[in-house]
């Protein structure tokens, strides 16, 4: 191969201003780390109000709910991306629109927004699946003990559901990191989008990609290593995940 | 809100549309589908083998390719195609990969760790009677894998597998990245052409809408339909 290797190159100055090209690409781990975490709390949120409805035995609720995971799981993210981005602002009253094209920062808001609706009906699914998997008679149970169904929910079937399904939502995390990387469609120089404009710069780019891959690595050994031992914690003896 | 809609940019792109980008985004994820699941049942096979060594590299490779967004993988190979075929055909340049090739190579290669996976669970489902009465019968592995075990642990498997390819379907969208018309990438032009986005945009969605609804319908049905009483 007659590339040019050059590891050095990530102490030199990048053409952007703000440092080296070290700089370059830690700001763009940065701001992968921020979107991921504020997807995450979104997808979290919305996802389980819809796993919850899905289960509910009213038809109304789980068809809602229904339509909801089909709407964002059969769209392309970077689809759903362009649409928030692009689409949104023409369809808004113009008011609204010229808000939202002035907005500061526009590709971050609608890069968390739009990741965290999309694996938002991911985390549906898999709190459903809890949900599902529990022994009927713990919701038998909870009503013949007289409570609600908000209550059933509350102290019995969602802290036990949410328990199980902390493996699985570990992997759908992880993938909300990933997905990050589909906001450089947006401009949002995240740490994909970091290591792209740093191979245009300096045309290193397989230093370049290899520095985000390491990154990227690492961003998931500490999340696995971390989720262990929350996992552990958490764990429900008698069931898959505990002892 | 739809007063200055201009829906006729549809009508007058559609043959560019479909024949053009659908036909690609289709042939990419028909072929990659196919290389994928080819590539990950030898993987899945590589990992469930005696040999530890071989075991641990497909295992490691896996690891690897599920921890990196796709469009990070897009763009390794992206550009290291080129040099991997110059080094292979031995030119003295990076060879031209075209467009189709190089995202055929990515695909293939980035969907094999996830069909793998799939597969390892498939052949793992399979009860240990199964081989062992085939290698009772005198069977050797490979006609133990061919005609016992792998038909079984495909047909286990193939709601996830199809499930998967509908996840593929929607993520060749991502070849946008290094602009490569596929079906998204086609719309995207004429959108940018046209100065024209919101339809564009809003007939893509639909159409991919259309397809993955229909596709996981009938996957369901398929489901429901070839599942085995045990």
């Amino acid at each position: 191969m007659n590339y040019h290797w050059n590891w050095r190159i990530f102490w030199e100055p990048a053409p952007d201003g703000t440092g080296t090209y070290l700089d370059m690409l830690l700001s763009g781990l940065l701001v992968t780390i921020e979107v991921a975490i504020c997807a995450w709390i979104i997808a979290l949120a919305f996802g389980s109000v819809v796993g919850v409805l899905r289960t509910l035995p009213s038809k109304t609720a789980s068809g809602i709910g229904f339509a909801y995971v089909e709407f964002f799981r059969n769209m392309p993210l970077l689809v759903q991306l362009f649409l928030w981005f692009f689409v949104l602002p023409e369809l808004l009253p113009s008011a609204w629109g010229l808000w939202m094209k002035q907005l500061h920062n526009a590709p971050f808001y609608t890069a968390a927004i739009g990741i965290g609706l999309f694996m938002s009906a991911r985390v549906a699914e898999q709190l459903r699946a809890g949900i599902g998997s529990l022994p009927r008679g713990q919701k038998l149970a909870a009503t013949a003990l007289g409570l609600t169904t908000a209550q059933t929910y509350r102290y019995v079937l969602l802290p036990i559901a949410f328990r199980i399904i902390m493996p699985p939502l570990t992997s759908e995390f992880l993938n909300t990191v990933k997905n990050t990387s589909v906001a450089i469609t947006i401009s949002l120089i995240e740490l994909t989008g970091a290591a792209r404009s740093m191979q245009e710069f300096s045309f290193q780019v397989f230093e370049a990609f290899t520095a985000a891959t390491l990154l990227y690595l690492m961003i998931n050994v500490v999340v696995v290593i971390a989720m262990r031992l929350i996992e552990r914690g958490l764990a429900i003896p008698g069931y898959i995940s505990g002892k | 809100m739809f007063a200055n809609f201009d829906f006729d940019v549809i009508r007058r792109s559609l043959a560019y549309l479909f024949l053009d980008g659908m036909t690609f985004t289709l042939m990419l994820t028909g072929l990659a589908g196919l290389g994928g699941l080819v590539f990950g049942t030898l993987i899945a096979l590589m990992r469930l083998s005696r040999f530890r060594l071989m075991g641990h590299i497909a295992g490691l490779y896996v690891d690897l390719i599920r921890s990196l967004p796709l469009v990070l993988v897009i763009f390794w190979f992206y550009f290291l195609v080129p040099y991997v075929g110059q080094w292979l055909t031995g030119a003295s340049r990076p060879i031209h990969v075209g467009a189709f090739a190089s995202s055929l190579v990515t695909f293939v290669m980035f969907e094999a760790a996830y069909f793998s996976e799939i597969m390892r669970a498939g052949i793992q489902s399979i009860s240990k009677g199964q081989p062992a009465a085939a290698q009772a019968l005198g069977l050797t592995y490979s006609q133990t894998m061919r005609y016992v075990v792998l038909p079984q642990a495909f047909r286990n498997m193939l709601p996830v597998l199809l499930t998967q390819t509908i996840v593929l379907f929607q993520d060749t969208s991502l070849v946008y990245v290094v602009s490569i018309p596929d079906f998204l990438g086609a719309a995207s032009k004429v959108a940018q052409r046209d100065g024209r986005l919101v339809e564009m945009y809003l007939f893509a969605a639909v159409v991919y809408f259309a397809i993955s609804s229909f596709a996981s319908f009938g996957v369901r049905r398929l489901q429901s339909r070839i599942a085995i009483v045990r």
